[in-house]
């Protein structure tokens, strides 16, 4: 079944504390990666290889470009997430 | 010709087997303790050799879960230590003069638990679990980067690389640097985290290692006559060292002078002491001339003594060879019978064990002698600590690596 964006949100909010150690609070949609959360290229990739476990969902190097914000990630995990 | 520059020891920190910071590490020492156990873990099952010396504090109980996460079990280990060292200097948070900052602080095998489960990852699922951050947690310069980036080190942030001499040597390079002018403040040391089965499997292949595994706390004992190879330890020591005149106009409390170092290389054998001690004897003569001292001075020596049948003695021959008739006025300590050995890790601790010493004016104990070897004649400190005598007196700590490395620091009482 697919999860809500408010689903994926908390879940992705888990990630990002994990990976990047930032408050999962903070990881709000309109925050970006690099400019408000401190995740750099590195810690992206971290964040992106759990995130592909954990929604089942395949994010290539390409669509990784085009996250720039929480809420860009969120709706790319929505659309692309297993049905 | 100008006058060279001293350099001094003004702070000093430790994570370690018998504690978890330079004052429980001192008092581990004191008391005797050994930080030596078994292995419990499955893996360590099928090894001939089932037991090291673990630290006494893990990295979990100290650092944020993201740092653990970041960085290698080595560079936790130095960090740890060279927070304690910079605090304990009187610094807080990044320094002032980032430019006129360096870094020197080595490892023997640098991130080694990482690279295998990366490697292990590897294969179980394939090239996408190889985490982005495998290379700057595997690389041997990975502690001395994180200390520098900790402390905002801008003058030179150097990892030497010289198996068992590692730490010690980062230490006399130091002491250059801030000769030469490079830097006014340099953190130093030498950190490892090797435990794990496969150089514990390798070491043991080399009939390096001590197989007593029904007595692992009686397994290290240098000098004693059934000595059968050293015990791995793992762990980091960090000195903070400082030009005299930079630690004087700040007002800061010196432990100790850090004299000079002398360094050689074999050039016998990859793994194999050279019996005679030739290369140990050349290094100890330069640190004689380069700190300026004449052989009564000594007055104590952290011995490298691993607890290896041939290198104990080659050691100690090198030793009297050097200071002749004076030899025998040196409190020799063997402290690898509490903490083991540390590899890269080692020389550092055992400095910081020697600074400690001249501070307090007390020279630890070596444990696990039952019969005192024969062929060593020198007074080794046995079970209980021994007083150093009062007024100017110097101390020795020595360290070689495979590879034939040779490194001997020099301290002088403050």
């Amino acid at each position: 079944m697919a999860l809500t964006q408010e689903e994926i949100l908390a879940d992705l909010a888990e990630i990002v504390e994990e990976v990047a150690g930032v408050d999962k609070e903070e990881v709000q949609l309109d925050k970006s990666f690099t400019g408000d959360l401190d995740v750099d290229s590195l810690t992206m990739v971290e964040v992106v290889v759990a995130a592909e476990e954990k929604f089942g969902v395949k994010i290539p190097d390409d669509a990784v470009k085009d996250l720039s914000t929480v809420g860009d990630a969120v709706s790319y995990i929505e659309k692309n997430q297993a049905a | 010709m100008t006058a060279r520059k001293s350099v001094v020891v003004t702070g000093v920190g430790a994570t370690t087997p018998l504690g978890g910071d330079a004052a429980s590490f001192w008092d581990g020492l004191l008391a005797g303790r050994s930080g030596v156990r078994t292995l419990t873990e499955d893996w360590a099952e099928p090894l001939p050799v089932r037991f090291a010396a673990r630290i006494a504090v893990e990295p979990s109980e100290l650092l944020k879960p993201v740092e653990i996460r970041r960085l290698d079990r080595s560079a936790q280990f130095a960090l740890i230590a060279a927070r304690e060292a910079w605090k304990d200097a009187g610094f807080e948070g990044k320094f002032a003069e980032p430019t006129r900052l360096g870094v020197m602080v080595g490892s023997g095998i640098g991130g080694v638990t990482t690279l295998l489960s990366a490697y292990d990852a590897l294969v179980a699922k394939g090239p996408r679990a190889v985490g982005p951050r495998t290379v700057p947690m595997l690389m041997p310069n990975s502690p001395a980067a994180y200390v520098g980036l900790e402390f905002d080190a801008r003058a030179g942030v150097h990892a030497p690389v010289s198996a068992c001499a590692t730490g010690a040597e980062a230490v006399g390079h130091a002491i250059e640097m801030i000769r030469s002018g490079r830097a006014d403040v340099v953190l130093a040391g030498g950190t490892e985290a090797a435990i794990h089965p496969l150089p514990i499997a390798a070491f043991a292949n080399m009939m390096a290692m001590s197989k007593r595994n029904d007595e692992p706390e009686r397994a290290s004992r240098p000098y004693d006559v059934d000595r059968d190879g050293f015990v791995l330890g793992e762990g980091s020591g960090i000195l903070v060292l400082e030009s005299a005149e930079h630690a004087a106009a700040r007002g800061a409390r010196v432990y100790a002078e850090a004299a000079g170092v002398g360094f050689s290389a074999d050039s016998h054998d990859i793994a194999q002491p050279e019996p005679d001690g030739r290369g140990v004897a050349e290094a100890l003569a330069n640190a004689l001339v380069d700190a300026d001292l004449s052989p009564s001075d000594i007055r104590h020596l952290n011995a490298h003594a691993t607890s290896t049948p041939r290198g104990d003695i080659a050691e100690v021959m090198a030793f009297t060879k050097v200071l002749g008739s004076a030899a025998e006025n040196v409190a020799i300590s063997a402290t690898k019978s509490m903490h083991g050995h540390l590899l890269g890790g080692t020389g550092a601790i055992e400095s910081v064990a020697t600074v400690l010493a001249l501070h307090h004016r007390q020279a630890p104990p070596t444990i696990n002698v039952d019969q005192l070897d024969p062929e060593i004649t020198l007074d080794v400190v046995r079970d209980k600590p021994r007083a150093l005598p009062e007024g100017q007196i110097a101390a020795l700590n020595d360290s070689f690596g495979f590879g034939g490395h040779n490194v001997v620091v020099a301290f002088r009482s403050a």
